[in-house]
């Protein structure tokens, strides 16, 4: 299992007992380890045919399915937290998406790699090519990527669909970019609510 | 691996849900492997219409003897009997061993035939308890099943929940559609309406409606395949070619009419009878005002819902109503959707991703 650099600060932010549902959960390591370090109920959904059997493997609850036809199996505000991380950028349905998980969860954590970073911003400004970075590993031709946006775009979507923003942390590979954070930061991490 | 029929006997009446009382009876089952010291290791295998016991293994001498779900159960395979202790039960009412309308009636010396009761799942569930009950198995590690085997396994958790720690229900549905029933209900007509049917005394008449089996068996046989399937292993294909006549022309008239017929030298009349009834009266949300959730509340199994994305009798929506009801009542479940190609039959077939998940998933219970 890969521990990821946001895993920390969203074990931080999930109380102890809650009801957390990990869309897009990959092998389960993160309900794994919010099972272990906060006692977690959790269940994660996961649509790729691999990653659902790490799952079993890795004792979690997984749900395979296909986050982009919604979630009309899971009733409204049955999970304290519901947990989006590294994904929303590959999602189509990127609104569709975002209401669901407020319909369902009381928060959402939402963690994305920042378009705004100043090494993406020098690619595509200076040299005229799609970034490629640790947070961005991809080609254009071969990213699962469908929507980049950075910091600046996401808060900005928040404010006019009236989500508030309870939380908000930006890494700068594993230190805290507190400078500037949308030139400074690579990952951000959201924990939102319906205001 | 070697298969051996065993039969346990029982003389402590079992009261029907139809209020009948079965006042003895048999039940044959085999196993395979071996009960640990702790007896924790069992899983018991449900089967669906027209299986038996005969789960797994060849009979000794006799290699085409295969048990019907050999490629899921053995040693090595995703339900591993190094390690599992397996468990596959005849239902009350089939016709391959256990108690039913071709068995003897122990007052009258003659087979039961039509005056053997109707039977339920729950009626099933409740005998396979004291088959454990016989063995000295207290918990279940899993108990699993495809289709009305699933249904089984749902039972299972919900009737007897501190017997069960994993129930894999697979291909199932929470009970039958309106259309499930509707095929049900033709299939029966087809048979009783056979004048060798005689009201289901047909054997004191020395008679079988094979035609009436046949045809019932067609058109189940419709329903456990995807019209892509039928498609691709059909088509419009022709045996020669258009004769003008109403000989099997398609080839897939031919294909059915087989199955059918192979179908109505070993199966029993009243026995189809009987199952596709039980398949029509599951519905354990009923008693709980259609709330499948209420009906589940008592279930303390991790539960394991297998769905296929062509299976069209028990279609994945069918399978995630199963997941929403889990889901809702907090319990422990995992959902796996396979994209395969064959319709309902597929959880009877090797399919690779399938039997990865179910291998992993009983490899994840420690025992």
């Amino acid at each position: 299992m890969i521990t990821r650099a946001d895993f920390d600060i969203i074990t931080s932010w999930v109380a102890p007992g809650a009801r957390v549902l990990d869309l897009g959960c990959g092998d389960g390591a993160l309900l794994a380890h919010l099972a272990r370090d906060k006692q977690t109920k959790g269940y994660g959904i996961e649509n790729d045919n691999a990653a659902f059997l790490e799952c079993i493997n890795n004792n979690v609850n997984v749900i395979q399915s296909d986050l982009e036809a919604g979630l009309k199996e899971i009733a409204d505000a049955s999970f304290d937290v519901v947990v989006l991380s590294q994904t929303l950028q590959a999602i189509k349905h990127t609104e569709t998406v975002l209401n669901e998980m407020l319909r369902v969860g009381r928060e959402a954590i939402v963690t994305f790699p920042n378009f705004g970073y100043w090494q993406h911003r020098v690619q595509i400004g200076l040299f005229g090519k799609m970034p490629v970075s640790d947070d961005l590993p991809y080609q254009w031709y071969n990213t699962p990527n469908v929507h980049l946006f950075t910091i600046h775009d996401f808060e900005k979507f928040c404010t006019t669909r009236g989500y508030r923003i309870n939380n908000r942390r930006v890494l700068a590979g594993d230190r805290e970019a507190r400078f500037l954070p949308n030139l400074t930061g690579t990952l951000a991490l959201y924990k939102i609510s319906l205001a | 691996m070697y298969a051996t029929k065993q039969t346990a006997h029982f003389t402590e009446p079992l009261t029907l849900a139809s209020g009948v009382t079965l006042r003895q009876y048999d039940l044959t089952f085999e196993t395979y492997g071996t009960l640990n010291a702790d007896k924790a290791n069992a899983i018991l295998i449900c089967h669906a219409l027209n299986a038996s016991h005969h789960v797994a293994g060849h009979y000794e001498g006799r290699e085409q003897s295969e048990g019907w779900w050999d490629n899921m159960v053995g040693p090595g395979k995703p339900v591993d009997t190094e390690r599992f202790f397996v468990i596959g039960v005849n239902n009350l009412g089939s016709c391959f061993g256990s108690s039913g309308p071709t068995t003897i009636h122990a007052n009258t010396g003659k087979p039961w035939g039509a005056n053997f009761p109707l039977v339920t799942v729950e009626d099933w569930v409740d005998s396979h308890a004291r088959l454990l009950d016989r063995l000295g198995i207290q918990t279940l590690a899993a108990v699993m099943g495809g289709s009305l085997g699933g249904m089984q396994a749902m039972c299972w958790a919900m009737r007897y929940p501190a017997r069960v720690r994993h129930a894999l229900v697979i291909a199932g549905a929470p009970n039958l559609s309106a259309q499930n029933i509707a095929f049900n209900e033709v299939a029966r007509q087809a048979i009783m309406s056979d004048p060798a049917f005689h009201d289901g005394h047909f054997a004191a008449h020395n008679a079988v409606p094979k035609d009436g089996l046949t045809v019932a068996r067609m058109i189940g046989h419709i329903t456990y395949i995807s019209d892509d399937q039928m498609a691709t292993k059909f088509g419009r294909g022709l045996r020669e070619g258009l004769n003008f006549s109403f000989a099997p022309e398609f080839q897939i008239e031919s294909y059915l009419r087989h199955q059918g017929e192979k179908f109505s030298t070993y199966f029993d009349a009243n026995t189809y009878l009987r199952v596709t009834k039980a398949l029509d009266y599951f519905d354990p949300a009923r008693a709980h005002n259609g709330d499948l959730g209420k009906a589940l509340s008592p279930a303390t199994a991790k539960f394991l819902v297998i769905s296929f994305t062509t299976d069209w009798r028990f279609s994945p929506a069918r399978s995630r109503e199963i997941v929403k009801a889990l889901l809702d009542t907090n319990k422990s479940v995992t959902y796996a959707e396979i994209d395969a190609p064959h319709g309902h039959d597929a959880f009877l077939l090797d399919n690779p991703q399938y039997h990865a998940v179910v291998r992993q998933y009983l490899r994840s219970i420690s025992l």
